[in-house]
């Protein structure tokens, strides 16, 4: 019975949003079963939440590794969401109040901490940028080799290095020009192999819901086991 | 002498007042005697067809005078027997209108007018026109069509795996060496770090990770391993937790389970990440398996876990953070291998048989793309009225309205 009620319901769910796609009057049922979901999906926070405090709470109380990082966490966590649920510093308070507006202490702790610190986890791409190209670069079979010279033409075709270099080439045979023929190689090659990949993941995604529907596939429920 | 001055001031103030209202008095006669618009014209409307009701496409060939000479558009509904009323003020420029407002079965009539300074000009009123719905959207036969001879071939081939056909599945190495990888970590008495993406279980990604994290927890179970999960949705830790805990269930160890081998860690993405990587650099797991909807943060992931020498396996559909996967990572499960995953890690030949029914699919659009482009290089080059006739036909296949 377990098992029974949750593949149901998947089973339900998945060919009414299937039907929408084709019958008219389906397809407000599809929009209500995705809004079903974001309405579980916020009562969800609550357990996320409380599980992020429970887990750093206890490293604390239990003096374990690192716990000090656990404190910065959960006086994060709670200045934040202070700040948010009681929307300090808008001083129209209100239920339909904005919780980020000009002002709140929630948009000054999202402008001042959250968003330096998130561009300096993205900024920390370039470098890694750097290092997984030189592993993937290094000419050590064919197919590396091939993936070199294609990078090495993309990367001066954006340059005007790119022009510079191949800009004498007759305009007869200005597809040997490097910014023509970087514009090629992400056209044509590149362009059909993401394709091809789109195809594949749209026929798996097929298969897999139809597992999914028919109740073949219940590993997301804990087990294949009835 | 205090009315001589008086006098001066008021002949001041005439000389400056008088010929600004002069002025006035002009620009008003301008105002009053400029054109009225010319009218839109071509007006029609029409019921919006294969939907749920409710809806009136309207459209019409813009004024002569648009749009140097008006202001905008109001357009005008009337019911059957009623006086018209206004419904929407439009800009310049606009020539189309989806009117959402309307009710099933009622008839209406529409006009338009054309402003400017000068006043209003009114189109003709458009014949009686009904709002319906229709039950079915025959501009999405074609993908139907489709759908059912994949779906069909799906069903077909589980049904000839049950009858005992046998089935050959090309092996699959970044799901091979899963198990590998597990032994490895029990080996050196390291966890294993399993990241299922940033989306939340709606997304389709998510939930083939969570199929493959009961199959990898349920070897974590058996070879006495650790698994760690932070995730950065709620609704992934509870179904996490769920998979896991039967996973161990079924090895016959629940004892084992433990609630905080998932953990909830914040659903902001870079915060996800740096969170992550702090795991990675204390804990130092011998294996990462990155398997879901991945971001700018996969070749973050990947590369800390290469630096820590971790054996790194990934999956994802995404085509654009497949290459940082390939860079950085041991295994990577490209595209549709993600979502084979799970019937491939389980054998059952039910579930291989629908591996093998998306073969048909890419029989499909393999004739398609071969077919277009031929007949596209042959009409553009000679313009032969049959592969001109062929495009339409493939169009009107893999196309929808």
């Amino acid at each position: 019975m377990k098992r029974l009620i949750p593949v149901f319901i998947t089973a339900i769910v998945g060919s009414v949003l299937v039907l929408s796609v084709f019958f008219p009057k389906a397809e407000t049922m599809g929009e209500d079963f995705s809004l079903f979901f974001d309405i579980i999906a916020v009562f969800a926070f609550f357990l996320g939440g409380g599980n992020l405090v429970r887990v750093h709470f206890s490293k604390v109380y239990r003096k374990r590794p690192d716990w000090g990082f656990s404190i910065v966490t959960l006086l994060a966590f709670a200045v934040t969401l202070v700040c948010g649920l009681f929307k300090i510093g808008n001083e129209a308070v209100t239920i339909s109040s904005s919780v980020t507006a000009e002002g709140t202490y929630l948009q000054t702790i999202f402008l001042n901490v959250i968003a330096p610190l998130s561009s300096t986890m993205y900024a920390l791409l370039a470098f890694f940028v750097a290092s997984a190209s030189y592993r993937a670069f290094r000419a050590k079979n064919r197919e590396a080799t091939i993936l070199l010279i294609a990078a090495f033409i993309i990367l001066l075709g954006r340059t005007p290095l790119g022009m510079y270099l191949t800009g004498w080439i007759p305009e007869s045979f200005s597809i040997f020009q490097i910014p023509n023929l970087a514009v090629w190689i992400m056209n044509g090659p590149n362009l059909a192999g993401q394709r091809a990949i789109l195809i594949g993941v749209g026929l798996g995604v097929v298969a897999m819901s139809l597992r999914l529907i028919l109740g073949m596939d219940r590993t997301y429920l804990g087990s294949d086991n009835e | 002498m205090k009315k001589r001055i008086i006098a001066i001031a008021c002949a001041i103030l005439c000389f400056f007042t008088v010929p600004i209202m002069g002025q006035d008095a002009e620009q008003v006669t301008e105002t009053l005697s400029a054109p009225l618009p010319a009218p839109i014209t071509e007006l029609t409307a029409g019921n919006y067809v294969y939907d749920d009701g409710g809806r009136i496409d309207l459209s019409w060939a813009k004024s002569a005078d648009d749009p140097a000479n008006i202001t905008g558009y109001v357009l005008y509904r009337a019911r059957k027997g009623a006086a018209f009323e206004k419904i929407a003020d439009l800009l310049p420029g606009t020539e189309k209108y989806r009117d959402e407002s309307v009710e099933d079965d009622i008839a209406y009539r529409y006009r338009v007018g054309t402003v400017n300074e000068a006043g209003e000009t009114l189109s003709e009123e458009t014949p009686a026109v009904i709002a319906t719905w229709e039950f079915f959207n025959f501009h999405k036969l074609n993908i139907l069509i489709l759908a059912l001879i994949v779906c069909g071939s799906v069903l077909f081939f589980i049904a000839s795996a049950k009858s005992g056909r046998k089935l050959f599945i090309r092996k699959i190495g970044g799901l091979e060496a899963l198990e590998e990888a597990v032994g490895r970590a029990t080996e050196m008495g390291r966890p294993i770090l399993f990241i299922p993406g940033i989306l939340d279980m709606d997304d389709v990604q998510t939930l083939a990770a969570i199929t493959i994290l009961g199959k990898v927890s349920r070897v974590v179970a058996d070879y006495d391993s650790k698994i760690m999960m932070p995730v950065s949705r709620s609704l992934v830790m509870t179904s996490a937790r769920e998979t896991i805990k039967e996973s161990y269930l079924t090895a016959g160890r629940p004892d084992a389970y433990n609630d905080d081998m998932v953990q909830y860690v914040t659903d902001e993405q870079f915060g996800y990440v740096a969170a992550i990587n702090g795991i990675m650099v204390r804990e130092k797991p011998a294996t990462c398996l990155y398997l879901g909807a991945f971001f700018a943060e996969s070749l973050i992931l990947a590369e800390t876990g290469n630096s820590i020498g971790a054996i790194q396996i990934a999956g994802t559909a995404r085509p654009g953070q497949l290459p940082f996967f390939v860079a950085a990572c041991d295994y990577t499960l490209i595209g549709e291998e993600l979502f084979a995953a799970s019937a491939y890690l389980s054998g059952d030949p039910k579930q291989l048989g629908s591996l093998k029914g998306q073969d048909v699919g890419k029989i499909i659009a393999m004739a398609g793309i071969l077919l277009g482009t031929l007949a596209m290089t042959f009409s553009v080059a000679w313009d032969v009225s049959f592969f001109n006739l062929l495009l339409d036909i493939l169009n009107s296949i893999f196309i929808t309205n």
